[in-house]
């Protein structure tokens, strides 16, 4: 249904379907693991299907690692360590700078790629995933041959092999968040994708080959979760790094405990959009529609909690009910896409679920009139109101296209129940008032605050979260800490 | 024809300035030769009015420059190295006849400058990380301190190393977002005045870098007293002309970076080139108050 738009006030003109060609990329009908510089099988021979959530098309079949592979792989990772991390930093910078080029020369293929894997927009992952994940390991290139700048200590050492899990919301630039800060260290990685999403991390390996980087310092090993597990619990990673759930992290951070291994988790969020009565109500609607709205709200800092001073909540809501009647869902690869698919059957079902027990508690929902494509996985754009702090759905993550609406009266109401959650990872203030900004900001507890803007990512910048949202950051010169022995 | 019996085509070098390749406005040249006193070219000797020239240019570039973003800069100045690594052979053959160099060693000074280019690339986007920061004032006050290019600064490239010197001194000029008027090694001006062509097809804007020849101490006379001239680097100048030059620089205050002696430029640089030519900013905003409570959780 890319030529829906059913709000007739808004859209003197239907759009034309604009879809972006896929024949830019060409998927193998089969892929190995990436262990030791080839492709190979995974030792009991398993495989799984790829799917794109759109159609449900199978895209490719993908070998499963096991153990046995993990194993294999973090051998070889170590193996790759001794003359990785003694390369001069300057010489590892190169081969970073090289794979950041040649992400950037291929970025149009990897945005559709990423695009028919994982469901989102074709205009998400061109204009914000792709140039996002070359931009990473152009910075952290640069900081190759820089440790000692970097507040860490005159000489700061990588820990060894790095184990990487990472998840299916953000393929290849939660690839780059993990890979590009441990290879300027110094360190070895192995790395798993998610079992929905592994094409883009099986193609980063063809650029390392491209890159010319010695063989073992990358290890891609799509599986599922217990590779993910096998790889944590292995004896001779020194480092975990996991993005994922918050159930599963807690589960990490107790597969660690009393070994050496250092821990980085960036996990779940329930980030609350607070919108003042001062704020510029289109400029907030906008943000709020990016916060939660943006890769169909699969995005662990969305802005799934709106805090509105009761004074404008009429009127914002009118005005963000209108703007959602102009969304377009449909093909992700049509440029002019806003809603993509969900990522898996698996992920829509626990939207569905959360959103009939909102119903069930007792709050209001409400969907623009939205046209679902009878193949895939879909979830019209949906809002919440008349929620409580107790409700499900203002507690739990959701991982969806759905927001819950609350308000507040007082700035302390407000940062009291921006607080009230055991996440922390994001938040949003909209207020033409600095002062306030700041008071608030520092009040908040959580590790990303956007101020009259959100979801803003940079390589610069430090992202990660408080409380059970995770620790350690990635990102900026504090991200390096995360794969330093210091 | 045979390879043997071809005559070679000379290049006409010439003044880099606003993103183009004039002639000195003077119609001078001065004659370059190699250390035994071999001819190699006829060097345009810049005058007072293209060094004025340079700056104009220089400042107007300087708007553009400094504001784009740090990483845009980084990824102009990796480019320049991309197109060096792809003419190392001329520079290479530049380099060992100004320095009298054997091809290793002149090798192993471009190289050197190639990964300079690319060490800064990488420093665009972190040295405000490195030298700036919040400040924990005592007070209900949001204080942040960051790094600013101070704006155009006139480069004496060193005399002797006249590549690697050359590029050590202007690459961190441009990398923080500062524009550059560089007066090359007087001797030894050619791969300097090549330099300008890379510049040229690196995405770098016009007028970033500007690049004359001539005589040292005649065109940095008048950069170091031009009053719209934030900046001067004096690696290039010899004790006599570094105090005169000084003197001249105080009258519009301008940052000055005495000459210090360099044995070795391959040498990883540290921060000092950079910050010689950094401004700091101090950002205050109030961050008013909520009262005593907020959240403990």
């Amino acid at each position: 249904m890319t030529e829906k738009t059913t709000d007739k006030r808004s859209s003197a003109f239907e759009y034309a379907p604009a879809p972006e060609s896929r024949s830019i990329v060409d998927i193998a009908p089969s892929y190995g693991l990436f262990i030791d510089g080839e492709f190979t099988e995974a030792a009991e021979g398993r495989v799984f299907k790829s799917v794109s959530p759109s159609t449900e098309e199978v895209l490719s079949e993908v070998a499963q690692a096991g153990e046995a592979d993990v194993d294999r792989a973090v051998r070889a990772a170590r193996k790759a360590f001794e003359k990785w991390s003694a390369l001069p930093g300057s010489e590892r910078a190169k081969y970073l700078f090289r794979i950041a080029r040649i992400i950037q020369e291929r970025s149009r293929e990897l945005a559709v790629l990423e695009t028919l894997d994982n469901g989102k927009p074709i205009r998400e992952t061109r204009d914000a995933d792709l140039p996002l994940v070359a931009a990473h390991f152009f910075y952290y290139a640069g900081w190759a041959d820089k440790l000692e700048h970097a507040g860490f200590g005159a000489n700061p050492r990588p820990l060894g092999v790095a184990g990487q899990v990472i998840p299916w919301n953000f393929p290849l630039l939660m690839l780059a968040w993990k890979i590009a800060p441990a290879l300027a260290t110094g360190n070895t990685v192995v790395l798993k994708p998610a079992e929905t999403t592994p094409l883009s991390a099986l193609f980063f390996a063809d650029i390392c080959r491209q890159a010319g980087l010695p063989k073992g310092v990358v290890n891609i090993l799509p599986g599922y979760g217990d590779a993910g597990a096998a790889l944590v619990a292995h004896p001779d990673v020194d480092k975990v790094a996991f993005t994922g759930s918050t159930a599963v992290g807690k589960e990490i951070a107790r597969t660690v405990a009393g070994t050496r291994k250092k821990l980085t988790l960036e996990l779940g969020g329930k980030g609350a959009n607070i919108v003042f009565d001062d704020a510029p109500v289109d400029q907030a609607v906008e943000g709020i529609v990016n916060g939660i709205f943006f890769n169909q709200g699969q995005v662990c800092c969305a802005g799934s909690r709106l805090l509105v001073q009761e004074s404008i909540h009429e009127e914002l809501l009118d005005s963000l009910k209108r703007r959602l009647s102009t969304l377009r869902l449909g093909d992700p690869l049509d440029k002019n896409t806003d809603i993509g698919a969900i990522n898996s059957e698996e992920q829509l079902s626990r939207i569905t679920s959360l959103v009939e027990q909102g119903e069930a508690e007792g709050a209001e929902r409400w969907s623009p009139a939205c046209e679902l494509p009878s193949n895939g996985y879909w979830f019209a754009p949906t809002l919440f109101t008349n929620v409580t702090q107790a409700h499900t759905i203002a507690r739990d993550e959701i991982f969806g296209p759905v927001l819950s609406v609350l308000t507040f009266r007082t700035p302390d109401e407000a940062v009291a129940k921006a607080n009230n959650t055991p996440y922390g990872l994001s938040a949003g203030i909209w207020t033409e008032k600095g002062s306030r900004i700041l008071a608030v900001a520092s009040k908040l507890r959580a590790g990303v605050i956007w101020s009259n803007t959100f979801n803003k990512f940079d390589p610069t910048s430090p992202f990660g979260g408080y409380k059970e949202s995770g620790f350690g950051r990635e990102g900026g010169r504090h991200g390096l800490e995360a794969y330093l022995d210091v | 024809m045979s390879d043997a019996t071809r005559l070679s085509v000379f290049k006409t070098y010439k003044l880099y300035v606003g993103g183009k390749f004039p002639r000195s406005e003077s119609g001078r040249v001065y004659e370059v030769t190699d250390s035994k006193g071999k001819w190699l070219a006829n060097a345009p000797r810049a005058s007072r009015k293209d060094a004025r020239d340079a700056v104009v240019a220089a400042r107007k570039a300087f708007g553009a420059w400094s504001g784009a973003t740090a990483y845009n800069r980084g990824q102009i100045l990796y480019r320049i190295a991309e197109m060096l690594e792809g003419r190392r052979e001329q520079y290479v053959r530049e380099v060992a006849e100004a320095e009298r160099l054997s091809k290793s060693k002149a090798s192993a000074q471009v190289d050197a400058a190639i990964d300079r280019w690319v060490w800064y690339a990488g420093w665009t986007d972190k040295i405000a990380q490195v030298v700036g920061g919040g400040n924990p004032v005592a007070g209900p006050f949001f204080n942040l301190s960051s790094p600013e290019p101070t704006g155009v600064v006139a480069v004496l490239a060193p005399q002797e190393s006249s590549f690697l010197g050359l590029v050590s001194v202007v690459a961190p000029v441009i990398a923080t977002g500062n524009t550059a008027v560089v007066v090359a090694s007087e001797k030894h001006p050619l791969p300097a005045l090549s330099l300008g062509e890379v510049l040229a097809t690196s995405d770098l804007p016009g007028g970033v870098v500007n690049v004359l020849s001539g005589r040292t101490a005649e065109i940095a006379a008048p950069l170091a007293a031009h009053m719209d001239v934030n900046a001067i680097d004096l690696a290039g100048a010899d004790e006599d002309l570094a105090k005169e030059l000084e003197i001249a620089a105080a009258d519009n205050l301008k940052r000055v970076l005495r000459p210090q002696p360099v044995d070795d430029w391959t040498a990883t640089p540290g921060l000092d080139r950079m910050t010689a030519f950094l401004e700091t900013k101090t950002v205050w905003h109030p961050t008013g108050s909520l009262g005593a409570s907020g959240s403990s959780y």
